[in-house]
């Protein structure tokens, strides 16, 4: 039996990070009652079965891309076969027919979707009830006071940015980046199929965004408490936790910390020089971002290492991508990326694990 | 059909006494040849397919054997008629498509349906809403189960159009030529959205309350057109007349914002959203077809750029 049972790098990958979760569970959670309680909330059962669904079809997802990449090494590698292959993962003999018909082939799953999809729902409404909470009371705060799951991203953003931006900037900004996408991204193959191979930079963005949404509602359900406090899962909700965060704005922060004070740089923290150093801030910050997901769009990862140092190995197929993309078309990427993509990670840490405000303060706006 | 009134003549003509015995012979004869004729035609009707009445609804005969009358089923029928008569094979492997977006666009309709039951049991008024809801839960027959199914549906929904818009990026299907039905995706995506946020609002709880009140804070905040928000001060806007105050029909969540998330929630967003989906699936006619499962290109098949 043992010698059938073979473990593949990935599936190690998975036991490995089973255990761990398990252990931390064990040992972290003190409070299995508030862990409870908020996941099986009735409103939280859609994000609870995301945190099953994601994962699930991003497997899916990748099982595919893989069965197509490795099809794709072998045609390239046999342009004879590459004229005479059917050239999809899917099974195919001669003979078959290339096309059915609607009805009734199509149809028919159709209908069986319909049917299941029914049969979930009426299961799912008579077991859970839709929440009620008291009669809308102006006076009567709740606490916390969440949104659907479904905002909780853009509530969690509110804890990094100011209200303009996470609840009307960057919505918007989501928004139409979400709808050029398909203009930016230049690439012509991979249209209709799974791959990675082919198109592993636009595929990437595209889930970091993804992926990045989905965390802050995980934050944003699991994790934030009474008075939009940070308690770990597992903690108990506690209702007079007050938490002493020294927020300071970036300016400040420079000028009081040792070397500013050293370098007598505390002329930042007046007018007009925190406004210009604001502003070299957040510029520098579209230039640094902007140079780091050129590195990422071009680098080659298999090339890449630390002994001996290469850290600008060139890919030659994204090279050739590059070059079919218009300065239009980059750009726009670019302020897309960096605006929503890095902005919003780089603003999370800032906050949580160095406190700090804001790094541009104007008498109009701060970011 | 024919036959009953003159039945009903014969009872009344073999009731009259006065009538010659050879007229009465005569009736029965008539009445028996009707009789043999109704049950002969009777018999046809037993072919429910060759009824005039069959084929004014169904206008071409079901016969799965003929290929012809399979793609007719398809095209001369207005609920599938945006489908088109033959697929790619592989096109109908679930694994591919996940079957998301024909779930979301099922479960609009699931929600429609429980949404206009629901309509019949709703006042958007301050005083009625929370007990119209009450009244739902406690007194209105499968009322619990109505309301449940419209929310736990909402959620499906957003969560399976999610799933949608992954699936089109992992298999890029939003490439040419269907960039333009992404961009209309993603309006239907915050169509989506906003449906689910204005539902919120209607039972009139403390939940949808606050999060409402949270949510329509951040208009405020709003640029220019926000009270509070960066040069919207400057630019004349109070509490009284920004963009909050035009969603919410006032300055803080009441009836009005009822009312208006009631209308919005129930006619304007479905109507808008009804318009978009119409093009989102006459754009998948139109730009060939379900995306894939295509062939695979291969990077020394990637053409030269025009340049023009």
């Amino acid at each position: 039996m043992a010698s059938r049972f073979k473990l593949s790098k990935g599936k190690l990958i998975g036991l490995v990070a089973l255990v761990i979760l398990v252990l931390l569970a064990v040992f972290f959670v003190e409070d299995w009652h508030q862990l409870w309680i908020i996941s099986s909330a009735p409103d939280n059962i859609p994000i609870v079965a995301m945190l099953f669904l994601v994962p699930f079809f991003t497997w899916l997802g990748i099982k595919q891309s893989r069965a197509n990449d490795r099809l794709i090494v072998a045609l390239e590698a046999d342009p004879k076969l590459a004229k005479t292959s059917h050239r999809k993962a899917e099974p195919w003999r001669p003979g078959w027919a290339k096309e059915i018909h609607v009805w009734p082939y199509l149809v028919r799953i159709e209908f069986l979707a319909a049917v299941i999809v029914t049969v979930v729902l009426f299961v799912w409404s008579i077991v859970l009830n839709a929440p009620l909470e008291e009669p809308a009371n102006p006076n009567l705060t709740m606490n916390p006071s969440k949104a659907p799951w479904y905002f909780l991203g853009l509530q969690e953003m509110l804890v990094y940015f100011d209200p303009w931006i996470a609840g009307v900037v960057m919505p918007s900004i989501i928004m139409v980046g979400l709808m050029v996408f398909p203009y930016v991204d230049s690439n012509p193959l991979g249209n209709g199929y799974y791959t990675l191979k082919q198109r592993r930079f636009a595929v990437g963005m595209f889930c970091w965004g993804f992926l990045m949404w989905i965390l802050l509602i995980v934050i944003g359900t699991f994790i934030r408490g009474p008075g939009w406090i940070w308690f770990w899962p597992g903690q108990t909700w506690d209702h007079n936790a007050v938490v002493f965060d020294k927020n300071v704005d970036l300016h400040d922060w420079i000028a009081t910390s040792r070397i500013g004070k050293a370098l007598h740089l505390g002329f930042l923290s007046t007018n007009p020089f925190k406004f210009i150093f604001g502003l070299l801030v957040v510029s520098g910050f579209y230039i640094l971002g902007a140079l780091f997901f050129h590195w990422l769009m071009t680098v080659d990862f298999k090339k890449l290492s630390l002994r001996p140092l290469r850290l600008f190995p060139q890919d030659a197929f994204e090279q050739k991508l590059l070059a079919r993309t218009s300065v239009l078309q980059y750009l726009t990427f670019q302020f897309f990326a960096v605006s929503v993509l890095l902005a919003m990670p780089v603003k999370l840490i800032l906050r949580l694990a160095l406190t700090i405000k804001y790094v541009w303060v104007t008498p109009w706006f701060n970011i | 059909m024919d036959e009953k009134p003159e039945q009903k003549e014969t009872k009344q003509l073999t009731g009259d006494e006065k009538a010659g015995a050879g007229l009465v012979e005569k009736m029965k004869e008539g009445g028996t040849a009707l009789t043999k004729r109704a049950i002969e035609e009777a018999k046809g009707y037993k072919d429910v397919q060759d009824t005039q009445l069959w084929k004014s609804i169904f206008r071409v005969s079901h016969d799965r054997s003929d290929p012809r009358n399979r793609s007719l089923a398809v095209l001369s029928n207005v609920f599938l008629h945006l489908h088109p008569a033959k697929i790619n094979r592989d096109a109908v492997r679930y694994r591919y498509t996940w079957g998301m977006g024909g779930i979301t666009f099922y479960l609009f309709i699931v929600l429609t349906f429980t949404g206009v039951l629901l309509m019949f049991y709703y006042h958007p008024t301050k005083v009625d809403a929370f007990r119209d809801i009450l009244y739902l839960e406690h007194d209105v027959p499968f009322g619990k189960l109505l309301r449940n199914m419209h929310r736990w549906a909402a959620h499906l929904m957003v969560i399976t159009t999610w799933l949608h818009m992954f699936r089109v990026v992992l298999t890029g299907s939003y490439k040419r030529p269907r960039e333009f039905n992404w961009g209309v995706g993603v309006v239907l995506l915050v169509l989506t959205l906003l449906l689910s946020f204005t539902g919120y609002l209607l039972p009139d709880d403390q939940l949808g309350f606050w999060a409402v009140t949270v949510g329509t804070n951040m208009a405020r905040a709003t640029p220019m057109f926000g009270s509070e928000g960066p040069f919207g001060a400057q630019l004349g806007m109070t509490p009284f007349n920004d963009v909050r105050f035009g969603l919410l029909g006032g300055s803080i969540v009441d009836s009005n914002a009822l009312l208006r998330s009631y209308i919005w929630h129930c006619i304007g967003i479905p109507l808008v959203a009804s318009i978009f989906m119409a093009v989102h699936f006459w754009r998948i006619r139109k730009d060939g077809g379900i995306s894939g499962p295509a062939p695979v290109m291969l990077e020394s098949e990637m053409k030269a750029i025009k340049k023009k």
